[in-house]
């Protein structure tokens, strides 16, 4: 299976996603902001960072990238193009997701592991998983998901949501919500479900040694549905 | 009154933000484009019919908290 | 017109300047006066503690660079290095918080990627004012996000930290930042200029206006006029150094680079003044090549200014189109302002003239050098404790409160605004002994910790600097790693005070006796003098980077508790020392007396056999005996493993206030299984090594005695509440 990886000025989870996507039998290329072409890819990957510092809106100007038409292009015919923290902030700006992330509830930092339930596996990325909650980690500033009741009405109906905020057990409560995101949504699909945005970094939780493996357990079920 | 404030870094300070999105801009070939700096806005309501009553406390506010005056420069954009 | 007065303005000293005009044999110019005074204050030239620093330990087998050059850099085989160091960003911390803050984090990196290293850890060590003193609350606030805002925009984890608080700092916090960075041994580069007619050039950010006299600031005591000093705080910028990172690091790959250097304090100055002393050469200038934000800037603002992420390389020739190729790709300015020459002097010029001409050795070498007065402290008498001062003291609220100190509780609000866990190789996070980052790809780890005591150095300098070292050594051997070699920032009052001075020369004396004892020799530092307002110094506030290796990362071990059932040892012997100790001081409210004595023998022994037992695989965690003694240092092994334990009564006669409280040295609680007991017994025995039976780990409760217990929510409750409390007001 061949990955892409965008580099953007500022991105900083491109290597953790490149050694993770490789450690799970991708072939990874990684692709510069600046080009115009995309590599025949099965998967693109939008990895986490602060692309342009996070300065005027996070993602708003990687979202004008001169990449960023060949991943619309890509997208629209139904590729699988995922987009982890900062990643998810640009297919936001990019309007291929619905909603913007707001500055988190208190208006810090946070960096911490979080667990969180699969609302929907009816997909590439969660197809046939055999874990309904998984323990990832999140670290950012934005990741207050919002939209309009309108959005949130077409989200639903659509069966669009990918993750929630939970505890241990599954259970989407107000007080495991990290950032104050509308419903506790950490991951949201388009309709198509070949667009995926979520916050947590499946790409840090894949070793043991690390926090946890519930990450490799993402990679290695959605290498497997690719194939 | 509603007092509006735009609190900016001051000139010679250096605006990182501005400087980039000068650069994204430029990008997306809006070449003509000199310098960008960008700032923070305040509306701030507040229980004072004298306007100049209101501005100077407002001021204050700038003075103690909503700028920081090593860095920032603020000005009282609107009063109603 | 340059005359005495503008020279004491620019914070030079009478008989300085005279000595300037001595050895010019002609009165400088306006810009050059500016260099002088660059670089000949005191946070450039070391003047007052360069003859202290010089006694200092700073060799070993592992030691590839030592002091002098922009980091230290230790060996850790198979050619691997890592580079590292710690440096101070204490009064523009004070003035603005944030971005204070920001750029000192900025700024160590700098210094560890242009030795051609790629940054894989920060750590920091930030000490505040008293909690109740009205500015703390804001200024740990804004220096938390600066460090945070800067460190994670650059997707370096913050890995491990220490935060303190004293009255002592209430006009003058303490901002220390570390970053280690990993580097190819064949691969480093060094700031020392070679080669006639070599390119010079500028990369990163362009030059405005910033911080003109920083690096003075850094050497003023503060007054009521520091309003006046507050224009020289930069603002930093993590996206531009994150590019100008990864410019640097693609230009490295290649060989076009001959000496690099960053410009940090003083700017333009330092840096083209110290890569032309180093390669004994001369520079020559053009200031109106120099890329700047702010129109009309004369030559003094460019050689002074501080702006930040900026770069000064001498290149190859015929490499200058390569390079700027890279600086393009990355957005970044990128420009030749000038050439080595062989005149060795530095020569600019703007404007087609020539607008400084000095020779580089008056600069350097002949910068001004102080054997400053300085007063002996003496070991203060000890205090006689009378039991009846303990016997309405119940163990459990004693507990309870010591948890809570400022001091001792979780900092977890703080680091959980860092991201410590970005490039995906930290094993051990903050919140342990020491943090833990793996070496990418291999099998190996490189634990660091960031350690300061000034009460124990402000009891009494010599003992105190001696404990901040082993402290530095435990906290590495706790996770396993074996010590290699240590950083120093040394925060201190004015050297121009006898008193300051002296704890100034007794910390360092006692800190190099440390070093060179357990040959942990210092490759890498910094000196803050003048952390005072008015009359008042900061507590003497040595801080200690120390960084190991573990061979094996899977031989890492934590301070969780992690089975039932298994024995805890203290390994080294508990007298039960009071004095100083955060029970004598925050429970007793005594404040005098002698810090704990530090036995250099002891220390040693007991890490070296530790470390024989975890290569051995039988220390399941471990953790160092510090503040608050035994009892405060088990309840933090029971919080992170959510376990109990149940302990012994000592073998022998001790008060157990003093048995739990005491701070005495060199000690460690270890967790060790049943099974191993005479194994790991004897191996202490053949070692000489003290040791006492402290208990059993258990389910949920601590169990101290028959009459006393705690459960472990409790425990974890009165350790994590204070923080948060005291920020969410």
């Amino acid at each position: 299976m061949n990955s892409s990886v965008i580099i953007f000025p500022g991105s900083n989870c491109d290597r953790d996603m490149d050694v993770a996507l490789k450690k799970f039998g991708f072939k990874n290329k990684m692709i510069w902001h600046d080009d115009t072409k995309l590599p025949k890819s099965d998967l693109v990957v939008l990895p986490g960072g602060f692309s342009y510092g996070d300065y005027l809106r996070c993602g708003s100007m990687a979202s004008k990238s001169k990449i960023i038409k060949s991943v619309i292009d890509f997208a629209k015919s139904g590729g699988l193009l995922m987009g982890i923290c900062n990643g998810f902030q640009i297919l936001t700006e990019t309007e291929l997701l619905p909603g913007v992330l707001l500055r988190n509830k208190f208006s810090e930092f946070i960096c911490k592991d979080v667990f969180v339930k699969i609302n929907n596996t009816e997909n590439k990325y969660f197809k046939k998983i055999n874990k309904q909650t998984l323990k990832l980690h999140i670290a950012h500033n934005e990741g207050n998901y919002f939209c309009t009741n309108n959005q949130m009405k077409e989200i639903e109906d659509n069966n669009q949501i990918a993750l929630f905020y939970c505890d241990k057990k599954g259970e989407i409560k107000d007080e495991h919500n990290p950032n104050g995101s509308s419903k506790n949504i950490a991951g949201i699909f388009n309709k198509e479900k070949n667009i995926l945005g979520m916050m947590p970094h499946p790409e840090r939780m894949i070793d043991a040694y690390l926090s946890g493996e519930d990450g490799s357990l993402f990679f290695q079920n959605l290498i497997k549905n690719l194939k | 009154m509603k007092i509006s404030v735009v609190v900016t870094l001051k000139k010679a300070v250096l605006d990182p933000q501005g400087t980039t999105i000068m650069k994204a801009l430029k990008g997306m070939n809006f070449n003509n484009v000199n310098d960008v700096r960008q700032g923070k806005y305040f509306e701030i309501e507040i229980d004072e019919k004298d306007q100049k009553k209101a501005e100077d406390q407002v001021s204050q506010m700038c003075d103690k908290l909503l700028a920081n005056l090593v860095i920032e420069d603020y000005k009282i954009i609107g009063s109603q | 017109m340059v005359n005495e007065k503008i020279a004491i303005e620019h914070g030079l000293k009478k008989q300085e300047y005279s000595k300037i005009c001595d050895l010019l044999q002609r009165t400088p110019n306006i810009t050059e006066l500016g260099i002088f005074s660059a670089m000949w204050n005191e946070h450039c030239s070391y003047k007052s503690s360069k003859i202290h620093l010089k006694k200092l330990p700073t060799k070993s087998n592992k030691v590839i660079q030592g002091p002098g050059e922009n980091a230290g850099i230790i060996d850790i085989e198979d050619n691997d290095a890592i580079v590292f160091k710690i440096e101070s960003h204490n009064h523009p911390s004070f003035i603005e918080p944030y971005q204070g803050a920001a750029t000192g984090v900025g700024g160590i990196m700098r210094d560890v990627f242009t030795m051609g290293a790629r940054p894989i850890a920060n750590l920091n060590s930030i000490h505040f004012g008293s909690p109740e003193h009205k500015k703390t609350r804001n200024l740990l606030r804004g220096v938390v996000r600066g460090i945070g805002g800067y460190g994670n925009c650059m997707g370096i984890p913050t890995i491990a930290g220490q935060t303190n608080f004293d009255e002592s700092y209430n006009g003058n916090i303490l901002v220390n930042a570390m970053t280690l960075g990993l580097v190819k041994k064949n691969k480093i580069f060094y700031s020392k200029a070679a080669g006639l007619n070599k390119p010079v050039i500028y990369v990163g950010s362009k030059t405005g206006r910033d911080g003109i006299h920083g690096a003075s600031m850094a050497s003023a005591v503060f007054d009521e006029k520091i309003e006046e000093k507050k224009p020289t705080v930069q603002v930093g910028d993590p996206f531009t150094e994150k590019l100008l990172l990864e410019a640097c690091l693609e230009l490295m790959s290649g060989d076009s680079i001959i000496a690099i250097q960053d410009m940090g304090a003083a700017g333009l100055t330092s840096s083209s003044i110290e890569m032309a002393s180093k390669g004994k050469l001369g520079i020559e200038l053009n200031l109106n090549k120099v890329p700047c934000r702010e129109s009309k800037m004369t030559p003094y603002e460019i050689m002074l200014s501080e702006s930040q992420e900026r770069m000064l390389i001498v290149l190859e020739n015929g490499k200058e189109e390569l390079a700027k190729k890279i600086f393009d790709k990355w957005n970044l300015d990128f420009a030749i302002i000038g050439k080595t020459t062989s005149s060795k002097k530095i020569e600019i010029y703007f404007d087609k003239k020539k607008v400084a001409d000095l020779p580089v050795d008056i600069l350097v070498e002949n910068s001004p050098i102080y054997d400053r007065k300085w007063k002996k402290a003496k070991l203060p008498k000890k205090n006689k404790f009378k039991k009846e001062q303990f016997k309405n003291l119940k163990i459990v609220n004693t507990l309870n409160k010591i948890l809570s100190n400022p001091n001792v509780c979780s900092k977890k609000w703080i680091w959980q605004q860092y991201d410590h866990t970005v490039m995906g190789d930290t094993i051990q996070k903050p919140g342990g002994d020491a943090g833990v980052v793996r070496v990418h790809g291999t099998s190996k780890a490189v634990a660091a910790s960031v350690d300061s005591s000034a009460i124990y150095c402000w009891a009494h300098p010599l003992s105190g600097g001696k404990q901040i070292v082993c402290e530095s050594w435990r906290n590495l051997i706790a996770v396993g790693a074996k010590p290699i070699a240590i950083t120093n920032c040394l925060n201190f009052g004015s050297p121009e005070n006898e008193e300051n001075m002296g704890e100034f020369v007794e910390c360092v004396q006692g800190l190099g006796e440390a070093s060179a004892y357990l040959d942990f020799p210092v490759v890498s530092g910094n000196v803050s003098f003048y952390n005072q307002t008015k009359e008042v110094g900061i507590k003497p506030t040595p801080t200690i980077g120390g960084v190991g290796l573990i061979k094996n990362y899977k031989n890492m071990v934590t301070m969780a508790l992690k089975q039932n059932d298994n024995i805890l040892l203290v390994i080294g012997k508990t007298e039960g020392h009071l004095e100083q100790s955060l029970f004598s001081r925050d429970i007793l409210s005594e404040k005098n007396g002698p810090p704990p004595e530090i036995n250099l023998f002891n220390e040693k022994n007991n890490g070296e056999t530790v470390l024989k037992l975890i290569d051995k695989n039988f220390i399941r965690a471990a953790h160092d005996v510090s503040l608050g003694g035994i009892i405060t240092a088990l309840s933090k092994m029971c919080i992170k493993g959510r376990k109990g334990a149940v302990l012994n009564k000592p073998k022998y006669l001790i008060d157990k206030f003093e048995y739990l409280f005491g701070e005495d040295q060199g000690r460690y609680i270890i967790e060790i299984e049943k099974t191993n007991y005479n194994n790991v017994i004897e191996i202490l025995e053949k070692n000489s090594v003290h040791y006492d039976d402290l208990g059993i780990v258990n389910d949920n409760d601590l169990i101290i005695d028959e009459k006393t217990k705690v459960s472990i929510d409790d425990l974890d409750k009165s350790h994590s509440i204070w923080l948060n409390n005291y920020m969410s007001k």
